[in-house]
């Protein structure tokens, strides 16, 4: 018997797979894309951790590109991220509003007062329910919302120096 | 300066690994015996030098040496022994270094046990093998050496994933491994046939022994995991159809579908085309898991430590060895040659439509398991598929595959008499349609899947029986001569495919009667659940040598039966506050009791979680019993006449 074609089906089978496999590789099987992107953020009104006499709402932050960042002191993640925070906090010059998820007011404070605050206003989600309409599940979680309060990126995890400056920076000021 | 020893050894490893493959090849191209008897002591040299690398590590664990990162970063003080040594298999690089000396263990053995087969043969086959240790080790010591030192040390660790603090921790992966790894057994004798042109009924024996021996480990390996998930996660489930699940289930199916290949060229010299592609694909399957567990291309619960640098690595590494070995296989197949003849219906061809079948279902897994990447890949949005997949397509397709299992212990080799077929088993078809009819009802509820799944069991069984009572009759002997007379391959056959049945009664009764309910519970209240009544006593606080754990107490009462307590426990460990689940069990014959605390309520209530399991050790039991069967095959002493055999099987 001499070479047939049909003896290369595995060979091709298994390097179709390895194409797949290759792409793979690059991709991010943890990165879910957010179905709100592109649909206006949930509206929800909170007082202030700070001061529970003046409320917070998502309505009235129309007209500004803002960010709401959902954290919560059980939260390592946050620790690894709130020192790029801070200096989102200084550089950005837009509102940083910190959702403290799942959380006691008390331990939330405490770790802003140990580790300084980057949030310009500060709510308390204590029962999740505001997470449940952003869909959060992993935390520390990043929304960008622009003029007309519709969500236009979202970040699971940590932020990271790559992601602020290759992608949301550019974002933010295509937005203003 | 142990480390540094460990790390010295793996080098050597390397070193001798090369001087394996490379004069071993040499040898067996050039004929020179010298050459390939220098290629056998590096392979036992590599396997020490492998071991000694393992030993160093294990003794930097057992030190609690924090001056090396990989300890640092799996163990600490506080952790118990047999935990500080199972640490050792807790992360990306020691589980490679593990790979690695399983790898290197077998190719001992096969050193030690290969003889009589003849030179050129046997030293291709080490030289392939050496070439996977290259491939390995070399991993190991350019992108993942466990030796690294962290400097300066640390003070204590990061200890190890609580999830994994379990004697199943200390099991699991070691045995699994030696299933994984012991497929690259057959995958070498598949290239060292290639290779040579050509592939004897005594090689496929040969062959057929060490396949079924890592085919046991991985069986048994497969269980232990399965019945971990069932106690640790607290959901009480027993398979959850995740990626790394199926990537240590599709080497077995594949693996199944190889003893049984082996099986037809062994005995009839037939099949051996197919016989060398799945001897290849078992160990591609292998490889590939490895792959996607250390890679992170698919959300697994098993992804521990992924990392795409190193998924890069492997991935080329997969596409030399399988690439290699399946261009090899186009261009050398012709020269294995098809082997002898068979009739339409015969033992051959249930064996080849077994064959087909398990690898339908191998292929109908990794669709499933790859599909999300697939359409990721093409830029087709995200999805996961999940176990309601896998159920719909899984049970299907192995349909066929156990009504078959029935009628291949009849079929005559060569050619059968359909008819004939049909008369012998009359009565256990009878039979088993007769039992799957009434016994749903006895259990409670008629229901058609219930039915349907007891069939296929009892055919199985009841084909298994008359067959065994066919023995009996032919032989005038008293029962226990005829039992003991027995070929032991024969009863190794018959106790694995009872073992199927036995999973597959497990399988469908929990599934059809299993009982489940969450509640909130106040202590003192009680709930019945099916006969059972759970009395919730309440809540006390503990500490174990590394953690605090709230367990709760339950009192259970059945009838008139003694009452015993159940205490479920949910456990912090010091440095990481998220509570793990130590589900309650009592396991039984016929149910499983299963108790799991869920989270604190208002006013000192508790979400609690009780489930009925009705016959689910039973699917552990099967599992076991397929193995035992494989033990059974081993000792036949066909496979220990081999050194008499010597003359006969050289060419």
């Amino acid at each position: 018997m001499k070479f047939q074609l049909k003896h290369l089906v595995p060979l091709s089978i298994f390097l179709v797979l390895l194409g797949f496999l290759m792409v793979g590789l690059k991709l991010d099987p943890h990165e879910v894309p957010s179905p709100l992107i592109n649909k206006p953020a949930p509206l929800f009104e909170q007082k202030l951790m700070t001061d529970a006499n003046q409320t917070f709402s998502v309505g009235k932050m129309r007209g500004q590109v803002w960010l709401l960042n959902v954290w919560a002191s059980w939260c390592t993640a946050c620790r690894q991220e709130h020192p790029l925070l801070m200096k989102m906090s200084q550089e950005l010059g837009i509102p940083l509003v910190g959702l403290d998820y799942k959380d006691t007011d008390t331990e939330g404070l405490a770790v802003l007062n140990q580790f300084g605050n980057p949030y310009s206003t500060l709510v308390a989600d204590v029962e999740g329910r505001v997470g449940i309409d952003y869909g959060v599940y992993g935390v520390p979680e990043t929304y960008l919302i622009d003029k007309a309060g519709i969500i236009r990126y979202k970040q699971i995890g940590p932020i990271t120096e790559e992601v602020l400056y290759s992608t949301l920076i550019p974002l933010i000021k295509g937005l203003q | 300066m142990i480390p540094e020893l460990g790390h010295f050894s793996l080098i050597l490893a390397l070193a001798l690994a090369v001087m394996q493959s490379g004069f071993s090849f040499k040898g067996a191209s050039a004929n020179q015996p010298v050459l390939m008897s220098i290629g056998i002591s590096a392979a036992r040299g590599q396997f020490i030098f492998s071991g000694l690398a393992f030993l160093s590590l294990a003794y930097a664990f057992y030190t609690s040496d924090f001056s090396v990162l990989y300890v640092a970063s799996n163990s600490n003080v506080a952790l118990p022994l047999q935990y500080k040594l199972a640490a050792i298999w807790g992360g990306h690089e020691g589980s490679m270094l593990l790979w690695a000396m399983t790898l290197s263990l077998w190719t001992m053995a096969v050193t030690l046990f290969s003889r009589h087969l003849p030179e050129q043969f046997r030293a291709r086959l080490i030289g392939t093998m050496g070439l996977i240790s290259v491939g390995f080790l070399v991993f190991i010591l350019f992108s993942s050496n466990p030796f690294d030192r962290l400097i300066p040390a640390a003070m204590d660790g990061r200890s190890l994933n609580p999830l994994l603090q379990d004697p199943g921790m200390v099991f699991h992966p070691p045995v699994l491994y030696m299933g994984y790894v012991g497929f690259s057994v057959a995958f070498a004798f598949a290239i060292a046939a290639l290779l040579g042109g050509e592939l004897n009924p005594e090689w496929a024996r040969w062959t057929r022994t060490w396949t079924t021996v890592a085919w046991i480990f991985l069986t048994v390996g497969i269980a232990f995991g399965s019945r971990w998930a069932y106690y640790e996660l607290g959901w009480g489930g027993w398979w959850f159809w995740d990626a790394v699940e199926n990537a240590s289930f599709m080497p077995w199916l594949v693996g199944t579908a190889l003893i049984h290949s082996l099986a037809v060229t062994e005995k009839r010299d037939a099949f051996k085309m197919w016989t060398v592609l799945l001897a290849i694909f078992a160990f591609s399957l292998s490889l590939l898991g490895t792959f996607l567990v250390r890679s992170g291309v698919l959300t697994s619960v098993h992804a521990f430590a992924s990392d795409p640098t190193r998924g890069l690595f492997i991935l080329i590494f997969l596409g030399l060895v399988i690439g290699g070995a399946l261009t090899l296989f186009a261009i050398r197949a012709p020269s294995v040659g098809l082997g002898g003849k068979f009739g339409v219906v015969s033992r051959e061809s249930f064996l080849l439509s077994n064959n087909v079948v398990m690898v339908v279902a191998a292929g109908v897994v990794m669709l499933g398991t790859l599909y999300p990447l697939f359409l990721d890949a093409l830029g087709m949005g995200k999805i996961s598929v999940g176990p309601p997949y896998f159920n719909l397509v899984f049970v299907p397709v192995m349909t066929p595959a156990i009504f078959m299992m029935g009628l291949a212990i009849f079929a005559r080799w060569k050619n059968a008499e359909l008819p004939a077929l049909m008369v012998r088993l009359k009565w256990a078809f009878l039979v088993s349609v007769v039992s799957a009819l009434i016994v749903p009802s006895v259990m409670g509820e008629w229901k058609p899947m219930v039915s349907f799944g007891l069939l296929m069991a009892f055919w199985v069984i009841a084909s298994a029986c008359v067959s065994l009572l066919d023995r009996f009759k032919t032989n005038s002997t008293s029962l226990l001569n005829t039992i003991i007379d027995l070929p032991k391959a024969y009863l190794g056959m018959i106790v694995a495919h009872m073992g199927v049945a036995v999973f597959i009664i497990g399988v469908t009764l929990v599934n059809g009667y299993g009982k489940e309910q969450d509640l909130r519970m106040t202590p003192g209240q009680s709930v019945k659940v099916d006969s059972f009544t759970f009395e919730f006593q309440g809540i006390s606080q503990d500490t174990g040598p590394n953690y605090m754990t709230t367990k709760g107490h339950f009192i259970v009462t059945h009838g008139n039966g003694t009452p015993f307590t159940l205490e479920p426990e949910k456990r912090s460990y010091d440095q990481d506050s998220m509570p793990m689940t130590e589900a309650a069990i009592n396991p039984g014959l016929i149910r499983d009791l299963y108790v799991s605390l869920g989270e604190p309520l208002d006013q000192g209530a508790w979400a609690v979680r009780i489930y009925i399991k009705p016959f689910v050790q039973w699917i552990w039991a099967g599992c076991l019993m397929m193995a035992a069967g494989g033990i059974l095959a081993l000792l036949d002493p066909r496979y220990r006449r081999r050194n008499k055999d010597k003359q006969g099987a050289s060419l």
